[in-house]
């Protein structure tokens, strides 16, 4: 997460005071824990060796290129470019398709769960236990199998039923991922070695725990994606938004420290660019819900066999007027302004951005404090590893899902046909009967003409299905409880 | 507790390599644990009877394993933690168990107004509740205890997992009827007791390096016996209507009611017996009830994954140098003792019911297909009939509009 910076102090090198303040807060860390270490070694926790916190990680080439300039500046051109080749990266991704936003989500994925992952075996020094590695990575791919699978067969449902062994693995789904998990759990307790029994439960539940943090929130992304690329694309662009807000607010104005977890972070940071944000969802709201291209959900075309982004813009995309509260009115002297409802949800979403996103941040200072690491990796030269980038973005995918699942959307209809055409065609039957006498009973009475076919249709149904007997007795007494009226 | 572990190593100490010899003070320790066994067994079917009081053992199992990580990591002092292990209990169970009762007692929420408002946002309050719960962590992080706390927090989280997670499915498997619940967990019972008895009589080669007092004989002879057993407890309890049937909620009489026409699975039906055990038994045919079969399944995953589970929480007290997660029940250990086997189990059940036993729900699809707009359900009720038509099912009608 970029650091905000305080002001004052004005002069020398901010980077440097950055990695001092950095060492000091690591030094007060071990001097502190000094007697908690004691205590620590009864309870078997280990040193963390310092990781390379102080050298320096740029690679040869942006040396190079950036050797006439002095060492701050240096740092701040590295960020700046990477910062914008990275946002470059973010809208080139966009533009190449659902498929590659799948694929960049999941190796994403794969780099956060292998940072987290290399820290756990530095902090435990565990190398050399057996079979960790691989079971680790063997869990990642049973989790993933298990989400993806789920995903797969609800959106692409009508490619499923076509192909025979789609089919079968559909079917039994949850219980081959069951299997495979299980396979991984008996894997591990064989593996228990005499010596190493806590450090491999330690390194068990390590895996878990990041499996649950990293890999529920990368599915989550993607089933949000999949609901319309701007579900996707807004979310993300406010949290980096609220982080580069918030920098440069904190640079210009910050005074007040906002936490003692995170010394650099200030509360004009976090005003400034709590407010920032807003403005810059509400506009960007705006701007993409004007395309189809993000608004529609993201649909597999089974003749094709390919994705289509072609639909009728649901009720939130679809300008309305609304009429100003009267504060508003007098300030402004318009009565009715005309926005999309979408905007209104944007807002939402970026107040969540900029209130409770931050805290995601703090979770990872603390997480690196408590580990005495600088950064999560090396992966991206001047911010760290992918995690570093991504701490932010943790709760706003899981934020971004409930809000559509609670808000906006209701039952998928698709999902719906699919089940109905699981059932027994006499449980069909049945379903499709009860459904018109309930909406018998709760529609109004401008439906004559289709109530007087829907009984006529089932009459006949029912005594077809007598005389043919279909299914011997069965259908029976299922549709002596329909003849109600 | 380190006093209490000395005094019970003395005393619990029986190697089931060879025969024991029989002294007063084994004696001693058999009779307290038969007798607690027998009253555990008693107080199961008085569960069963009187409703859910599984809550209760998932506050005690969840208590029992926080009380070991503050053990381990003398983190009694730690601010808040405490507090936010149990508000974290509570988040996730009314996560869960608001999960469930939305689905069971459907039209008694859409009565309520209160009720229908919870369980239409019930997700988005469970989230925020949760996330209550992470501020607090964060805010709670004092300069010298990040470590501990990330562990304890971590320690927290996994143990829901497990435990929460297991709870929820033994509940779902109960709304399937009663049998589903029954006859897993008695089949883990009975292994437990019969893989002892086979090792205390027969047992001589060990098992696995974990845990030096199981045997392959036991092992083995456990497994046939459960498989035997659970062909036995499904024969008696298929045919009773109060075991067999799902557990409904009754709008009008605001009861639970197990009533219901017994599905295909629960009633008896003739099987051909393949030819080597025609020859051995002088039978051609034999009846049974499907779910018999069902409970062989059940059972061998009960024998042979279920001691799994058992290995897995030895290593754990082994790692954590605990003799037993606590002292609840006497001669037993806690009440996570009891429970290791069960662990797997439940899922299990869970994940074969969904896969080879249920199909969809008919009432549960009629109530999600009146949730959605109205375009949306005529369409989906025309591709029905085309579907239904196309079979043979329905004569062809005219769509509605």
């Amino acid at each position: 997460m970029t650091e905000l910076r305080k002001r004052g102090g004005g002069g020398g090198d901010p980077d440097s005071t950055d990695n001092i303040s950095d060492k000091e807060a690591d030094l007060d860390d071990r001097l502190g824990t000094d007697g908690e270490c004691d205590g620590d070694s009864k309870a078997d926790t280990p040193d963390v060796p310092l990781s390379t916190a102080d050298t320096d990680n740029t690679p040869q080439y942006l040396n190079k290129a950036l050797e006439g300039l002095p060492p701050r500046w240096k740092n701040y051109w590295i960020r700046g470019v990477l910062s914008i080749a990275m946002i470059s990266g973010f809208f080139l991704i966009i533009y190449m398709g659902p498929i590659a936003l799948i694929l960049i989500v999941m190796t994403v994925q794969i780099k956060c769960f292998q940072e987290i992952i290399t820290i756990g075996y530095r902090v435990y020094h565990s190398y050399e236990l057996p079979w960790f590695r691989t079971l680790s990575w063997y869990f990642l791919i049973c989790v993933n199998y298990f989400f993806y699978g789920e995903t797969l067969a609800d959106y692409f449902g009508a490619l499923v039923q076509r192909e025979e062994p789609l089919q079968f693995l559909s079917r039994y789904h949850r219980f081959i991922s069951f299997a495979l998990y299980l396979a991984g759990f008996c894997m591990f307790v064989l593996s228990l070695v005499k010596k190493h029994y806590r450090l491999q439960f330690y390194m068990f539940a390590w895996t878990h725990v990041t499996l649950l943090i990293v890999v529920t929130q990368s599915h989550l992304v993607i089933q949000n994606l999949f609901e319309g690329k701007i579900w996707f694309i807004v979310p993300i662009s406010i949290v980096i938004c609220n982080d580069i807000m918030a920098y440069l607010f904190g640079f210009f104005f910050g005074r007040t420290p906002l936490i003692k977890l995170s010394p650099k972070k200030t509360w004009e940071g976090f005003i400034g660019g709590y407010f920032a944000t807003v403005v810059f969802g509400f506009i960007l709201a705006y701007l993409l819900s004007q395309c189809q291209y993000f608004v529609c959900p993201v649909g597999f075309n089974s003749e094709t066999n390919s994705f289509t982004v072609e639909c009728e813009p649901s009720e939130i995309f679809l300008m309305q007027e609304y009429t100003l509260p009267a504060t508003l009115q007098n300030i402004l002297t318009w009565k009715t302004v005309n926005l999309y409802p979408f905007q209104i949800h944007s807002i939402f979403l970026s107040s969540f951005g900029s209130l409770i996103g931050p805290f995601g941040g703090f979770f990872a200072s603390g997480f690196k404090r408590a580990f005495k690491i600088k950064d999560f990796a090396n992966t991206i030269p001047g911010h760290g590893g992918i995690m570093d980038r991504f701490d932010c973005q943790y709760l706003m995918a899981t934020f971004t899902h409930v809000y559509i699942a609670s808000f906006i959307r209701g039952p998928n209809p698709s999902k719906v046909l699919q089940q109905l055409l699981m059932l027994q065609p006499v449980q069909q039957l049945g379903t499709t009967w009860e459904y018109l006498v309930v909406k018998k009973e709760t529609h109004s009475t401008n439906n004559n003409k289709k109530k007087i076919g829907c009984f006529i249709a089932f009459f006949y149904v029912d005594l077809r299905i007598n005389f043919n007997m279909l299914h011997g007795e069965q259908t029976v007494p299922i549709l002596k409880r329909y003849r109600r009226s | 507790m380190e006093r209490q572990m000395e005094s019970r190593r003395g005393t619990q100490d029986s190697p089931r390599c060879r025969p024991l010899l029989m002294t007063p003070q084994r004696w001693r320790n058999w009779w307290v644990r038969g007798i607690l066994t027998l009253a555990m067994i008693s107080f199961f079917f008085l569960i069963i009877y009187l409703g859910p009081i599984v809550l209760m053992m998932i506050i005690k199992c969840f208590q029992e394993i926080i009380t070991i990580g503050y053990s381990v990591y003398h983190s009694y002092h730690l601010p808040w933690f405490r507090t936010l292990s149990w508000y974290f209990l509570l988040c996730v169970n009314y996560f869960f168990y608001g999960e469930t009762v939305t689905d069971c007692f459907f039209t008694l929420v859409q009565r309520e107004e209160p009720l229908r408002i919870l369980s239409k946002y019930h997700r988005f309050i469970s989230f925020a509740l949760y996330l209550t719960g992470f501020c607090m962590f964060v805010l709670s992080l004092v300069k010298k205890h990040y470590r501990l706390q990330f562990y304890m927090f971590g320690w927290t989280h996994v143990t829901l997992l497990i435990v929460v997670t297991q709870s929820h499915f033994i509940i779902h498997n109960l709304f399937e009827g009663m049998i589903w619940f029954i006859v897993p967990i008695s089949c883990v019972i009975c292994n437990d007791i019969m893989a002892y008895m086979f090792g205390f009589f027969f047992g001589r080669t060990p098992l696995i390096k974990l845990s030096p007092k199981k045997t392959w004989e036991g092992f083995i002879g456990g497994l046939f016996s459960t498989i035997v057993f659970g062909i036995m407890l499904s024969y008696v309890m298929s045919g009773w209507r109060y075991f067999v049937c799902p557990v409904e909620f009754n709008n009008d009489s605001n009861r639970f009611q197990v009533d219901c026409e017994p599905s295909e699975l629960f009633q008896l039906q003739d099987y051909t017996l393949p030819s080597f055990l025609e020859s051995f038994t002088g039978w051609t045919t034999v009846r049974l009830y499907p779910f018999q079969i069902h409970s062989i399944a059940l059972s061998s995953f009960a024998s042979i994954m279920g001691p799994f589970g058992g290995f897995f929480a030895s290593g754990f007290k082994r790692a954590f140098k605990i003799k037993d997660f606590a002292n609840t029940i006497p001669g037993h250990g806690g009440i996570m003792d009891r429970f290791d086997c069960q662990y797997l189990m439940a899922t299990f059940v869970n994940v074969y019911i969904a896969s080879f036993i249920r199909g969809p729900n008919p009432s549960k699809v009629i109530q999600q297909l009146l949730a959605l707009r109205i375009d949306q359900q005529l369409h989906i009720f025309n591709s029905l009939k085309a579907h239904l038509t196309e079979k043979g099912f329905l004569p062809a009608l005219e769509d509605l509009s």
